[in-house]
């Protein structure tokens, strides 16, 4: 029999993440600090319109590219939250999940050999979404020193002849790095002297815990050459509800339409019932986990430095990115011998790209009691470390 | 902080102090003295236990009891309220707007207890114009937490 696989989907390592999986699972008893969504449940008010809209037997395919009335809910909100003005009949997609929305944006653009342009350490998605769009991607290794945020030095120095995007992950899983107005103002300038397009990734955008978020969308120039990505899991807590959105200028979000229109149809109605109330009645919702993370957060930083544990400030998402160079082991080793050792899972920081190793992510959507004692298991992992070299 | 500091303990009292300043992100000092200075301005007025009754052995009825009253010149609802409130077997008392003008919580050990503090003590008085007392039968939310659900975390272990 002939070989039945694309040797472009074989090619692809499968998530390092995944492995890590297999071993936790097998564990009974550990707890977890691995997980990339929210601990809180849906708000009642969002998950209430989702069963009022079955109760009404709404339960037809939408729109291709969404409930109407959503569409303009997300514009409002880019309006009123990064004052960017977007036609909800030609300039947004509601898509299945933010992940939906790089895929297809990616196949929309991106002709063979061209190349992206993805910062690591982020998401694990980029980089075989760009492959599989048929993309070189070149990855830009992010430093600890610049907090892992990008710097327009290291953007110009991987721009070529055939960069056609660059992937803006901020704030970042799994680091929570976030850019500020001055950081995404000197990339832009490199940017545009290049005319390469942006891809920017902001579905922990309400999650940021010092100024709010800027968009790279809202700069001048910057918004007819950036696809800006978003969502309801992290901010409304609705992961499970598989619900994205993609905003930018009309040709590319047209082509965006198209692949959605013929892969997918359109977005779970349900979900994008629910949305229309997320986005309408969910501010406080929004600022209440907010300041619990920001909580989490503090509580984390400060473990860190009572234990000795290099960790630069992270400003967003829900995740620390604490340094174990060290302890002498890899990202990897580091992880499994503290899932064996004291039951706890976290993630290796080499799972979302080599610059990763040498790190850890820890997430915070866990309440404040889970913390304390997964964070005691720690303390003592790394005593027990320390000690014995 | 004021408003970041009430929510928390509002919620969980038993926070030690240095745990409330790091998660605040504030010295253990400004805790101290933010706390004192709640109490001192009667913001904070006691540090309580939320308890489900229900899952012990101690009897206890509560009631709702809605009052109607006649308020009085110069000094409206209040010195009505204070009459009622001096009981110690009453919990709450709050003036209402609407059908009737004083909501009464009132706890006691047994359904006969209760009637009769409704009977002999409430109706009696001389402002009083009506009652109705509404018996509690089961509490299922209280002070914003649910009694009955301990919720296990069904998330995956990893997720990217």
């Amino acid at each position: 029999m002939r070989n039945p696989l694309a040797e472009k989907v074989v090619e692809i390592k499968p998530s390092g993440i995944r492995k890590f999986f297999d071993i936790v699972s097998e564990m009974k008893d550990a707890i977890s600090l691995g997980v990339g969504e929210p601990d809180f449940d849906t708000p009642w008010h969002i998950r209430e319109e989702g069963i009022y809209s079955l109760e009404r037997g709404r339960t037809f395919y939408t729109s291709n590219s969404g409930l109407k009335e959503l569409r303009q809910e997300v514009c409002n909100y880019m309006r009123r939250s990064q004052g960017i003005d977007y036609d909800p009949l030609k300039e947004v997609l509601i898509t299945v999940g933010g992940s939906e929305a790089i895929d297809i944006g990616l196949r929309a653009m991106i002709n063979p050999g061209d190349e992206v342009l993805i910062p690591q350490p982020s998401y694990v998605s980029y980089e075989p979404c760009a492959i599989l769009a048929g993309a070189k991607p070149v990855i830009i290794n992010l430093k600890a020193e610049n907090q892992f945020r990008l710097t327009a030095r290291e953007l110009e120095e991987a721009i070529t002849d055939r960069t056609k995007i660059l992937i803006l992950p901020f704030p970042n899983n799994p680091t929570g790095a976030i850019m500020e107005r001055k950081d995404l103002e000197a990339i832009a300038e490199v940017i545009l002297k290049h005319d390469i397009f942006v891809m920017s990734d902001e579905i922990y955008a309400e999650l940021t815990y010092k100024d709010k978020h800027v968009s790279i969308a809202s700069l001048p120039g910057m918004r007819e050459r950036t696809i800006l990505i978003n969502g309801f899991s992290k901010a409304y807590a609705m992961t499970g509800w598989r619900l994205g959105y993609a905003c930018g200028p009309e040709n590319i979000l047209q082509q965006m339409t198209k692949i959605h229109q013929f892969a997918i149809m359109c977005a779970p109605t349900t979900s994008q019932y629910a949305a229309v109330d997320a986005l309408k009645n969910g501010d406080e919702d929004v600022a209440q986990m907010r300041t619990a993370y920001n909580q989490r957060r503090r509580y984390l930083m400060n473990a860190f430095r009572e234990m000795g544990l290099e960790c630069f400030e992270p400003f967003g998402a829900f995740y620390v990115f604490p340094c174990i160079k060290e302890f002498g082991m890899t990202s990897d080793e580091f992880a499994t011998r503290f899932l064996e050792e004291e039951k706890v899972a976290v993630v290796p920081g080499t799972a979302f790209g080599d610059c990763g190793e040498g790190y850890l992510r820890i997430s915070y959507a866990y309440s404040l009691e889970n913390l304390k004692v997964a964070i005691g298991r720690l303390e003592a992992f790394v005593t027990r470390l320390r000690s014995s070299r | 902080m004021r408003d970041e500091l009430l929510a928390i303990i509002e919620k969980n009292s038993r926070m030690d102090l240095k745990d409330l300043a790091v998660i605040l992100g504030v010295e253990e000092i400004d805790v101290v003295n933010e706390l004192a200075a709640l109490e001192a301005e009667g913001i904070v007025c006691g540090y309580h236990t939320m308890i489900n009754w229900e899952k012990t052995n101690i009897d206890k009825v509560t009631a709702l009891i809605e009052v109607r009253v006649t308020p009085q010149r110069g000094q409206g609802f209040d010195s009505i309220a204070e009459r009622i409130y001096k009981y110690p077997e009453v919990r709450s008392v709050y003036l209402i707007s609407g059908g009737y003008d004083l909501m009464v919580i009132l706890e006691g050990k047994t359904l006969r207890e209760v009637s009769s503090f409704v009977s002999d003590k409430l109706s009696t008085m001389e402002t009083v114009l009506s009652t109705a007392t509404h018996f509690i039968l089961k509490k299922y939310k209280d002070h914003g937490t649910v009694f009955s659900r301990k919720k296990e975390d069904e998330r995956e272990m990893i997720t990217p």
